[in-house]
């Protein structure tokens, strides 16, 4: 039992600390990091209740995770390369053109 | 030969069809001409042929029905395209195919040289077919074919010289005018059916039918409604009082339009009307009286205005109008048939007098051309002395003259006496019909005195048109002559087969040939009839000879104002100025019409539009979008486009709710 | 065939098809394809009129599963009656003279235009053929879409506004009749329906209070559309801004939409609310017909007076049907097809001139008739049409619908209304003297051509409708007798049993019960004939 918390108590450190980068931080990649972080803290908690209830659905919505990450890797860097042509920068403050 | 009835509206229609879309391109005028005259022509003949049969048919027999093809049946409505031969439209139709004919013919010298030559050939027949369908329909929704046809060619005849604004006002004018008319015939329409439809289970509206159910109606109450609505429809059609203003302006028309569809044949149509459905109108005491007071009330005004107009279409416009109210004074005393007979003799006697003064307008109008001069060609102060110019058209206008003032011996004397004698004699609205002869008589009296003015400062004394050109009037072509000469004789002898049993010289075919028309409406009539004493044959004569005196009274008035003292219409205008001005300006009912009607309708559209529509139904609209936006345009900044923003109100909105379910 | 409603309802999306590989610069190429497409379709279209058969039963029913989702359950349902014929040929009749009408008043994205006029005629047969609830829905809003892009795009100055305007109302209108819908489906499936069938909702029997609130969401929606005072200022709006020939589609067949939906759905789905709201209705269409008029007369924009007068006419197809009785809705549904016939020769009328002098002022104007006589002749003939003089088309329904509602209960209503007929030669024959008659002094009028060949050609099939549905209506008449006979049936009784009640109180004195009223007549006074003929029972309330 005492394992399943050590699991939750990670995964939840790493949701924060993914979380206070997607506030904190300018740099699209980093954002783009901390986001994934968050995505695996969530799949590391999949993963432990799964085993923990003798469930494998969770790991089959890790698997289902894992794929849209890549998707989202994949599209969000292609964003980022056509957003740095245009402006020179991959600071997210300078990305309002979706403004009102 | 009644089965072949739907030829006579058909043959005028062909003319139509044939100048109308041909016309421009034939240009030969004599074909053009030909082609119309002959249409009618051939209504006539076949009318003429009608009317022989129907002679030899007993009078119980001398009904027929014809139905052409079915036309509008749904539910318990059912209208065809009829027909309906009997005594009353046989008389009409020969008036209007025969008169049409010689108007036709007339035409085609008066036209000459205009410019839409044949457009005015196609609106003539198309008038004469509607105007043929109005008199034969054998149901009320045939007649309101005929009926507001003969408004629309109306309204195209009018606005036939349409580059002149005054002629397409006028035009306008005489549709919307008959249009207040055609709702009161729709409205009497509606009623009668309605109320004999749903208490009867009698769903009718032809005309036959409706006089078999007629027992059935009460007198009074629902057929008062339903009568004075159709009333309404009269004087639209025919010009009375309120709906009269009309017609005077219709003049702008060419004189031949004058002469066949604002005397002779159109605005008798109310007449007509009444007519044919008199074992209605007869069910209502009150309607009967509105009709006699309002068309008493009509002969005398128009008769007022008639002696101060200088314009002599004008006069002879107003004399239509006050004619018109005779007729409609002996509908509502009951004498259908002297109303049916002074329709007759009128249409003889003013369809001679308009084309009498169009042949004078001609001639003023080439002399004036001539001599390069703008003089009015219709002011009868720029004639004067034409008769030795112009003898046909003199002889032939002053017979008709005498024929309206009603000096015996002429037609006019006949039918004005039976229907002045009636006002007086009849039995059906007591104390009133002094008043009634009263005011019909100072009418003839008015009537002798402008028609003998008119004739006096047009043909006699001194010529007052510019010397210069004067040699160039001269007498109108045979063309144009030999229709004056044809009604001048039936302006003359027309009357002799309707002579008052009084003077018992011939008998009067006239009344017996209609006598099963009306003669259930006698009947109904006499049901509610004050019995008192007849009147003696001594007072008749009294009357008729009062009657003669009073023309030769108003006769010998504009003797001495306009022959003998030329001066005294200046001295008398100058005494009463007020009178005059007001006379001449027709007493300003068209400007109270204006104010009345025709303003406030404007001012209120123009209210409803930019008031109502604009600022209140679209000021709604605009405004809750105008909200809308508004808010939106509050929160819109929310929207920042900045991705921060956007996490951490996130972050913000997962902490709240999980606040929630943690503390709750 | 019975795949004809079918085959002539998606023959436009073919035409589509086509025109999608023409490429867009061969304008004269597109505008042929689509004129083509429109007149295969109305050809295709004929054999329908000819092979209906006069009786109250539906004809060429097609009825195939379509989409079943859990308890939504909706089918491919379509089938004509004597109602929905008329609009069908109406219609397909039209959509040719408004292809051709374009041919040179749209220069600038032929193609687009094209494929929306066409698109439009699909949603439009779709909407007036579906008997499934659904399916007339989606047509509803599929209609809407190419006209909000065709005013939106081809549309005068104001176009955004007006389009957004046109758009929203409709929209407003057809979401309530959405939820009405639904709200009527589940109430169908209480009752052991399977599908939206349009036939099996008439026999459902709704409470009163459930019948109000559907009856007035499905009123509200027909009524902007028709459009009803006082929902009817997307209109003059619509009207003015649209091409030409959107115009001309908007008034002769979507207009037609919400006295359709009325007589199709609204009224025999919900009779007994239909006929409590019958004064309302009445009331609106009344006062929509004289305002309108007096409206019109003082407008100085030549389409905006036909517009308005739009609204008049479309009072008088209301009150008619409101009538519920034969004459009165045949009245109405002859005057939804006179109205789109003579306003929109009107709007093409308009037309001419606009592409000759780009003005619609009526100031501009004046004695055109000299320099355009056969335009002029034209013009006159659609104005008496429009006025409804006899012998011409617009009389006939004008007079049933008259004559109907002056039987019915709306006796007073018909009064005021009729008036509407004196008006209504006032603001037309004003308009035209000012345009047609008098001096021909604006020397830019002075050089102006008459009509040409195809504009003649538009114009001669209308002006033989106008004079063969004027003089000869039978067979239109008959053909739609059985239906509206049915229509009347299934309002009948009902409202028998509501109104009868209240009736017979004042009209029978005690010991009188169960007077007997002519069947088909409920206005007739039971007191017989010595009642006082103008007093109505119900107005007495």
């Amino acid at each position: 039992m005492e394992n399943l918390n050590g699991y939750l108590i990670i995964s939840a450190i790493l949701f924060s600390i993914g979380t206070i980068g997607v506030l904190t931080r300018k740099n699209a990649i980093v954002i783009f990091m901390c986001v994934e972080m968050m995505l695996n803290a969530v799949n590391l908690t999949f993963v432990a209740l799964s085993r923990h209830l003798g469930n494998l659905d969770g790991q089959v919505f890790v698997f289902f995770v894992m794929t849209v990450a890549a998707a989202e890797a994949a599209v969000g860097l292609a964003l980022m390369i056509a957003f740095y042509n245009n402006k020179e920068s991959i600071d997210v403050d300078d990305i309002n053109l979706m403004k009102w | 030969m009644f089965d072949y009835v739907w030829l006579i509206p058909f043959f005028p229609l062909v003319g139509f069809l044939i100048n109308g879309f041909f016309g421009k391109k034939i240009k030969n005028e004599a074909v053009i001409g030909a082609i119309g005259t002959l249409a009618i022509f051939s209504s006539f003949i076949v009318s003429c042929l009608i009317l022989v049969e129907m002679i030899g048919l007993s009078p119980e027999k001398r009904v027929f029905e014809k139905v052409v093809f079915p036309w509008i049946h749904s539910g318990n409505f059912k209208a065809d395209m009829a027909f309906l031969l009997d005594p009353l439209s046989c008389i009409m139709i020969m008036v209007v195919t025969g008169v049409g004919s010689l108007i036709h013919l007339y035409s085609i010298g008066y036209m000459h040289g205009e410019e839409g030559f044949y457009r005015f050939f196609a609106y003539l027949n198309l008038f004469c077919m509607s105007m043929l369908l109005l008199v034969l329909g054998s149901n009320m929704l045939v007649m309101f074919i005929g009926w507001e046809g003969v408004g629309l060619c109306s309204y195209l005849l009018i606005g036939y010289y349409f580059h002149k604004k005054s002629a397409g006002d006028a035009a306008k004018k005489a549709f919307v005018m008959n249009r207040v008319g055609d709702f009161g015939f729709l409205i009497g329409l509606f009623t009668l059916y309605w109320w004999l439809g749903s208490n009867h289970n009698i769903w009718t509206i032809n005309f036959t039918e409706i006089k078999a159910a007629s027992h059935l109606l009460p007198y009074g109450g629902v057929v008062t409604v339903a009568t004075l609505c159709f009333f309404v429809g009269a004087t639209g059609k025919s010009a009375q009082i309120p709906l009269f203003t009309w017609l005077p302006d219709a003049m702008e028309g060419p004189t031949p339009v004058s002469a066949l569809i604002h005397a002779a044949t159109m605005v008798t149509a109310g007449v007509y009307m009444i007519g044919r459905m008199s074992f209605v109108f007869i069910k209502s005491p009150e309607t009967m009286m509105v009709v006699a007071c309002v068309g008493a009330a009509t002969a005398i005004f128009a008769a007022t205005i008639g002696t101060a107009q200088n314009d002599i279409k004008r006069v002879l416009a107003y004399s239509t109008v006050s004619q018109l109210g005779f007729m409609f004074l002996a509908m509502g005393v009951g004498a259908f048939t002297a109303g049916i007979f002074h329709l007759m003799t009128h249409a003889f006697f003013k369809a001679c007098l308009f084309l009498g003064s169009g042949s004078v307008i001609h001639a003023m109008h080439y002399a004036l051309h001539k001599g390069h001069l703008h003089d009015d060609a219709q002011d009868m102060r720029n004639m004067g002395g034409l008769k030795k110019a112009m003898p046909i058209t003199f002889l032939t206008f002053f017979v008709s003259t005498i024929a309206i003032a009603g000096i015996p011996g002429f037609s006019g004397f006949f039918s004005k006496d039976e229907i002045l004698w009636m006002a007086f004699a009849n039995p059906l609205h007591g104390n009133l019909n002094i008043l009634l002869w009263g005011t019909g008589a100072i009418a003839a009296c008015f009537t002798a005195f402008y028609m003998f003015r008119l004739v006096f400062m047009t043909f006699f004394g001194e010529c007052r048109i510019n010397s210069k050109v004067k040699d160039h009037l001269h007498e109108s072509p045979l063309v144009i002559t030999i229709p004056l000469m044809v009604l001048g004789f039936l302006a003359v002898f027309g009357g002799y087969i309707g002579m008052p049993k009084l003077l018992g010289m011939l008998p009067n075919y006239f009344e017996h040939w209609l006598e099963p028309v009306f003669e259930l409406a006698g009947e109904y009539g006499a049901t509610y009839a004050h019995h008192g004493a007849h009147p003696s044959h001594a007072v008749e004569w009294a009357l008729m000879g009062g009657s003669v005196v009073i023309a030769l009274i108003g006769i010998a008035i504009a003797f001495t104002m306009y022959v003998q003292n030329t001066a005294l219409p200046k001295k008398f205008t100058d005494t009463f100025p007020t009178l005059h001005r007001a006379v001449y300006n027709k007493w300003y009912i068209d400007e109270l019409y204006d104010y009345a009607f025709v303003n406030p309708c404007k001012a209120l559209g123009q209210f409803l539009w930019k008031g109502f529509d604009v600022l209140v139904i679209d000021g709604i609209v605009n405004g809750v979008a105008g909200v809308v936006m508004g808010c939106s345009g509050v929160f819109r900044y929310m929207q920042s486009g900045l991705i921060h923003n956007y996490a951490w109100s996130m972050a913000f909105g997962v902490v709240v709710m999980l606040g929630y379910y943690v503390f709750k | 065939m019975s795949n004809l409603l079918s085959l002539t309802t998606f023959l436009p999306v073919l035409g589509v098809l086509l025109l999608l590989f023409i490429p867009k610069d061969s304008k004269g190429m597109l505008r042929n394809v689509a004129f083509a497409t429109t007149v295969v379709t109305f050809l295709v279209s004929l054999p329908i009129m000819f092979g209906f058969q006069s009786n109250a039963e539906f004809q060429f029913v097609e009825n195939v599963p379509w989409i079943a989702a859990g308890p939504f359950v909706m089918r491919y349902f379509v089938g004509i009656d004597g109602i929905s014929l008329w609009l069908v040929m109406l219609t397909t009749f039209i959509m040719p003279i408004a292809v051709l009408s374009t041919y040179t008043a749209v220069e600038e994205k032929v193609k687009e235009y094209m494929i929306l006029l066409l698109l439009l005629e699909t949603g439009m047969l779709g909407a007036f053929i579906s008997l499934d609830m659904f399916l007339f829905y989606i047509f509803w809003e599929v209609m809407l879409i190419p006209m909000y892009f065709m005013i939106g795009i081809w549309g005068g100055k104001n176009r955004i506004y007006a389009a957004v305007k046109f758009f929203i109302y409709t929209m407003v209108g057809s979401l309530l009749m959405l939820v009405a819908l639904i709200y009527l489906y589940f109430k169908g499936l209480e009752a052991g329906f399977t599908n939206f069938g349009l036939l099996q909702f008439f026999n459902l029997q709704l409470p009163m209070s459930a019948q109000v609130w559907l009856f007035l969401a499905f009123a509200l929606a027909f009524a902007i559309k028709v459009p009803m005072f006082p929902l009817h200022t997307w209109l003059p709006d619509a009207h003015t801004e649209a091409p030409t020939a959107g115009s001309v589609i908007l008034a002769a067949i979507l207009l037609k939409m919400g006295t359709y939906g009325y007589v199709r759905f609204a009224i025999p789905l919900f009779p007994e609310a239909a006929h409590t709201y019958a004064p309302l209705i009445a009331t609106l269409a009344v006062i929509g017909i004289i305002y309108a008029a007096l409206v019109a007369m003082v407008q100085e924009d030549v389409k905006k007076l036909v517009a308005y007068s739009s609204v008049a006419h479309l009072g008088f197809v209301m009150l008619g049907v409101f009538a519920f009785n034969v004459e009165g809705i045949t009245g109405g549904l002859l005057q939804m097809i006179n109205h789109g016939i003579s306003t929109g020769a009107l709007f093409l009328i308009v037309g001419f001139i606009y592409e000759r002098r780009h003005t619609r002022l009526i100031t501009d104007f004046g004695g055109l008739s000299k320099q355009m006589p056969v335009f002029a002749t034209i013009f006159m003939i659609v104005t008496f049409s429009s006025i409804g003089l006899p012998g011409t088309n617009g009389f006939v329904g004008e007079f049933l619908v008259l004559i109907g509602a002056f039987e019915s209960e709306l006796r007073w209503w018909t009064i005021i209304a009729t008036s509407g007929v004196i008006l209504s030669a006032v603001y037309m024959l004003w308009m035209f003297q000012r345009v047609m008659f008098g001096e021909l002094d604006n020397p830019k009028n002075q050089k102006l051509k008459d009509l040409n060949a195809r504009e003649i050609g538009i114009m001669v099939p209308l002006i033989v409708m106008i004079f063969v549905m004027g003089i000869y209506p039978k067979p239109f008449i008959d053909k739609m007798d059985p239906a509206v006979k049915k229509l009347v049936s299934q309002v009948r009784p009902a409202s028998m049993n509501v109104k009868k009640m209240p009736e017979a109180v004042p009209a029978s004195p005690a010991g009188h019960t169960g007077i007997e009223t002519p069947a088909g007549h409920p206005a007739a006074p039971a007191a017989g004939p010595h009642a006082a003929p103008a007093v109505n029972p119900h107005d007495a309330k």
